[in-house]
């Protein structure tokens, strides 16, 4: 059986972050992902890195931009952790090999973002996220007999001792089918966000909240799960990306009377205001009728006020994008996008060390919530997120195996994971098809956990999930082989996405007011005196979920009346 | 919605059974994805067809397969333009070649692509002490190897690279494009070991046979062989290493002969390549070796008549007016300050460029680098994408 100190699940950027701190702490590290680390989801991130690098600009700035991006959900302490070493880890980066596009003086570029009082955006073009996760990949070559590799291993779950403890994962390699006990002293959880709960959405297929899951499953507490992100700018063709750095090189949006409506909505910011806020502004305009396209659904991205020889060294994804996907020279016209679902600012709660309350289990990026996000996360601080909190993670559990024997892991978990999937491989096909029932929960939560949300949508909503985590307890799947059994992954994929689902809407229905990306029609005020607080959702003793509380900590800044 | 037909290859490596196709027929708009066709055709016929996939928006470089017998992204074709190329407009798909199939589309990456990546000592070995900040290079240094940066290890030029199919041991147009964003990266302290140690390897820079495959082949408009290309330069002109394998001879054999006569002298070009760029190479003992062991390759050549013997004594030569042309041609060229390299990033697409009128500000970014756009280059057709 493999045994680890370091036992690493997910190879997004913070998972490979943590391996490579860990690797660097001496530790003995295995990096197990279901995809090739190159194809996690961390390489669509397009448009940079926030870090306050340049000469009149400072953490502290950066801080309170996120604190009030957050609508002062965030935790402050984890927020000036991540802050202000944010430079330092922009430097590395740079040290290791990433390609950041430089000014005139042959300094690191930085970019106008949203939400950010000044440009502190480090950038590669608009392939940042690639350029940084094959950077890090790189380094992964080079230690190469440091750090264990398990490409293409689909994590089944946690494994936990007598005392709570985690001391392991079991995994199936998905090339040969077979299951495996892995053995660790530390398990950190990289593995993502769950975007896959929406359609459409602007995440990968593979971001199906594994890691949430898991962790929810060994009794670790969600936190902040209500806290769904719409990005401002998708294509409104079929929910793809269009980054937020094509408003930062000054892209305007419009709506069906060619005006820049953000002037209602944030007169100073315009169409760099915080996510939360351009996507309601959005869709607001869409709902009262000056939605554009020939449903009204959409809004103009009009990228052809920014120079054109800009737009094919700096957003050159985009140019791709627009004409494969919408058949649109956003040089020289505007495109048509809309808000979509793009982050989940909840997940695992973990410390500012990524560990979560169950000892031996940490987590980091997407699938944990620190929470330095909050409410709403601003552009380009999720890849600092990663890599801060991957390395922080990844040097505390390297630290902390050095205490401690390797813990003894129980075979029972393997057995059962084992017995589960035969299970499902022999269920009859008198079931709903998988992604039947995926498609059903993508347009539910869209419909109604998304920019507006209420009462009576919520309430549905979660009978419909209900019923749909039913209907996947019968799902039948076709493939009964062993080698890429892609399909009997997929049930249980869409396990995992029911109970983040779940999770999410139980929280949008808790939290009574409005703040961040959570806006109830139903309470459309932000209520500080019972709602500064995040709401955590555990699994209780029968299984049910419950809701408990946890105070947000304020270090510096007193919450304040958010206009952009 | 319009109904569209596919072909898939299938392969179950339990079944004991050999590959077979199987047809299916989907229900989607013309310009959707041919991705999105087989997930419908697994969602509602059959979950166990094989595919990687996961962006959906060809940024993760996981499902590159060959549709209609050409390499590119499933996520990245629309199936209108694959019904248009289908032989009978049936879409075709198969998995990538040059690397053994696993199942149904599914290929292994890891014992051809991967290893080839790590054979170009794939890490920045950046120039020591390291600054406390950032390092200062030219704005420009940084754009131009984005364009090989954008390389998401797709493994489309992998698949339908003719040298590698020749010789499986070849490092390949995507490992060598990774070669050249270390090679093109400022921070890099290992330039000339790098470029010597793909010069010299039997299976390396040379080893590229400029068919263009790669080009045509890349989604995200990496040129592999003109990084390829790139490296020769740098190796062989700047550096000046005079490879085991007499690449840089032979390169340098074609660039005089067509000077001198305004065509290939195929009789000149291999003496000249083993034994040095003169009209006497054919006497140097080395030269003589080499012809002695391609008397089979010159007899056959004799046979079909691509060498004459009265070519060898009187070589074709251009007429003086045209050949004057070509001269103007090598004056040119040779006359630039720098070297001009094409960058997608600095200059877009050729097709763009026409469109703008071209601005001579647009073809002149990067002066100091060897980065600025050169109009009409040969290895920038527009890369790829399903509207090309």
């Amino acid at each position: 059986m493999p045994a680890h100190d370091v036992l690493i699940i997910g190879a997004g950027l913070a998972g490979q972050r943590a391996a490579l701190a860990a690797a660097e702490a001496e530790a003995s590290v295995a990096i197990l992902s279901k995809v090739h680390p190159v194809r996690s989801h961390s390489v669509a991130a397009a448009g940079g890195i926030n870090a306050a690098i340049a000469i009149d600009d400072d953490w502290t700035e950066h801080a309170y931009d996120t604190v009030k991006g957050s609508d002062y959900l965030g935790d402050q302490d984890a927020i000036e952790i991540m802050c202000s070493e944010a430079p330092k880890e922009a430097m590395h980066l740079e040290h290791i090999g990433v390609t950041f596009h430089r000014n005139d003086m042959g300094e690191l570029d930085l970019r106008a973002f949203g939400g950010a009082s000044k440009k502190r955006t480090a950038y590669v073009a608009d392939i940042t996220g690639q350029a940084i996760l094959h950077v890090l990949y790189e380094q992964l070559m080079r230690f190469h007999e440091t750090v264990d590799r398990y490409e293409e291993w689909f994590a089944t779950s946690l494994i936990l001792d007598d005392d709570g403890h985690c001391t392991g994962a079991v995994a199936r390699d998905v090339r040969t089918g077979a299951m495996e006990s892995f053995n660790a002293k530390s398990v950190i959880l990289a593995s993502g966000g769950n975007g896959q709960c929406y359609r459409p959405t602007t995440n990968a297929l593979i971001c199906t909240g594994d890691g949430i899951a898991q962790a929810y499953a060994a009794g670790a507490p969600l936190m902040d799960m209500e806290m769904v992100q719409y990005h401002p700018t998708t294509l409104a063709e079929n929910g793809f990306l269009i980054t937020e750095g094509a408003r930062g090189e000054g892209a305007h949006l419009l709506n069906s009377e060619g005006r820049r409506f953000m002037e209602d909505y944030a007169p100073s910011k315009m169409e760099l205001a915080s996510r939360d806020v351009v996507s309601r502004a959005e869709q607001t305009e869409i709902n009262e009728g000056r939605g554009v396209g020939a449903d009204g659904q959409g809004i103009y991205l009009d990228v052809t006020v920014v120079p054109r020889k800009r737009v094919l060294e700096s957003l050159r994804e985009i140019v791709n994008i627009g004409r494969d996907f919408a058949g649109t020279d956003i040089t020289r016209e505007p495109i048509m996008i809309r808000p979509g679902q793009h982050y989940i600012m909840g997940g695992v709660k973990t410390d500012s060390d990524g560990q979560t309350p169950v000892p031996g289990l940490y987590a980091a990026g997407e699938v944990a919530c620190v929470s330095v996000h909050g409410g709403n996360r601003l552009g380009a601080n999720s890849l600092l997120d990663t890599l801060i909190f991957g390395r922080r993670s990844g040097e505390h559990a390297a630290a902390r195996g050095k205490s401690m024997a390797m813990p003894h892991a129980a075979k029972s978990r393997l057995r059962e994971d084992v017995e589960q999937i035969a299970s499902i491989i022999a269920r009859d096909d008198g079931g709903r098809r998988i992604t039947e029932i995926k498609d059903e929960l993508g347009s539910t939560m869209n419909e109604y956990v998304a920019v507006y949300r209420d009462e009576a949508g919520l309430t549905q909503a979660l009978e419909i999930v209900r019923r749909l985590q039913e209907e996947a307890s019968s799902a039948y799947v076709d493939d009964r082989g062993t080698v890429f059994n892609q399909d009997v992954l997929g049930a249980i994929e869409l396990d995992y996405m029911l109970t983040c689902a779940e999770a999410t809407v139980i929280a949008a229905i808790e939290r009574k007011e409005s703040r961040g990306a959570q806006f109830r029609t139903d309470y459309p005020e932000r209520n500080d005196a019972d709602w500064l607080k995040h709401i955590n959702i555990s699994r209780g003793a029968d299984g049910s979920p419950q809701i408990s509380e946890s105070p947000v900590t304020i270090t510096q800044w007193e919450p304040e009346e958010r206009k952009y | 919605m319009s109904e569209f037909i596919l072909r898939l290859r299938r392969y179950n490596p339990e079944s004991g059974a050999p590959p077979y196709w199987e047809e299916h027929t989907v229900d989607l708009e013309p310009h959707r994805s041919v991705l999105e066709a087989i997930l419908q055709a697994r969602a509602r016929f059959d979950g166990s067809i094989g595919i990687r996939c996961s962006c959906r928006a060809a940024i993760c470089g996981s499902c590159g397969v060959r549709i209609n017998g050409k390499p590119d992204l499933a996520c990245h074709t629309h199936l209108d333009k694959a019904q248009r190329q289908a032989r009978d407009g049936v879409i075709e798909v198969e998995p990538m070649g040059n690397m053994p199939i696993i199942k149904d589309l599914i290929v292994d990456m890891e014992s051809v692509h991967w290893k080839k990546i790590q054979r170009v000592t794939p890490w920045l070995i950046a120039k020591q002490p390291a600054p406390e900040r950032e390092y200062i290079v030219p704005k420009e240094t940084m754009i131009d190897v984005t364009q090989s940066m954008a390389c998401i290890q797709c493994g489309a030029c992998v698949s339908d690279c003719l040298s590698m199919e020749v010789d499986p041991l070849f490092i390949g147009p995507a490992a060598l494009a990774k070669a050249y964003r270390f090679v093109g990266d400022p921070r890099d302290d290992q330039h000339f070991e790098r470029l010597q140690d793909l010069a010299e390897d039997p299976h390396g820079i040379y080893d590229c046979t400029h068919c263009f495959a790669c080009i045509d082949a890349c989604p995200k408009g990496v040129a592999p062989m003109s990084q390829i290309m790139r490296l020769r330069r740098l190796a062989g002109s700047d550096h000046g290493i005079e490879d085991a394998n007499n690449g840089e001879r032979h390169e340098e054999a074609f660039v005089s002969l067509v000077r001198q006569y305004g065509l290939l002298n195929e009789a000149e070009l291999l003496p000249r390549s083993y034994g040095g760029d003169s009209p006497l190479a054919k006497f140097k003992p080395s030269a003589q070796k080499e012809l002695v062991s391609s008397l089979p390759a010159i007899g056959k050549a004799l046979l079909r008549r691509k060498v004459t013997p009265a070519a060898v004594l009187k070589p074709h030569k251009l007429a003086r007016d045209d050949l004057r042309q070509i001269k103007r041609i090598y004056e040119t060229v040779e006359g630039r300050e720098q070297r001009f390299e094409l960058n997608l990033y600095i200059s877009g697409y050729d097709e763009e460029l026409e469109g703008a009128t071209a601005s001579p500000a647009d073809a002149s970014v990067g002066g100091d680098a060897q980065t600025s756009a050169e109009h009409g280059q040969p290895g920038q057709t527009p890369g790829g994408s399903p509207t090309r």
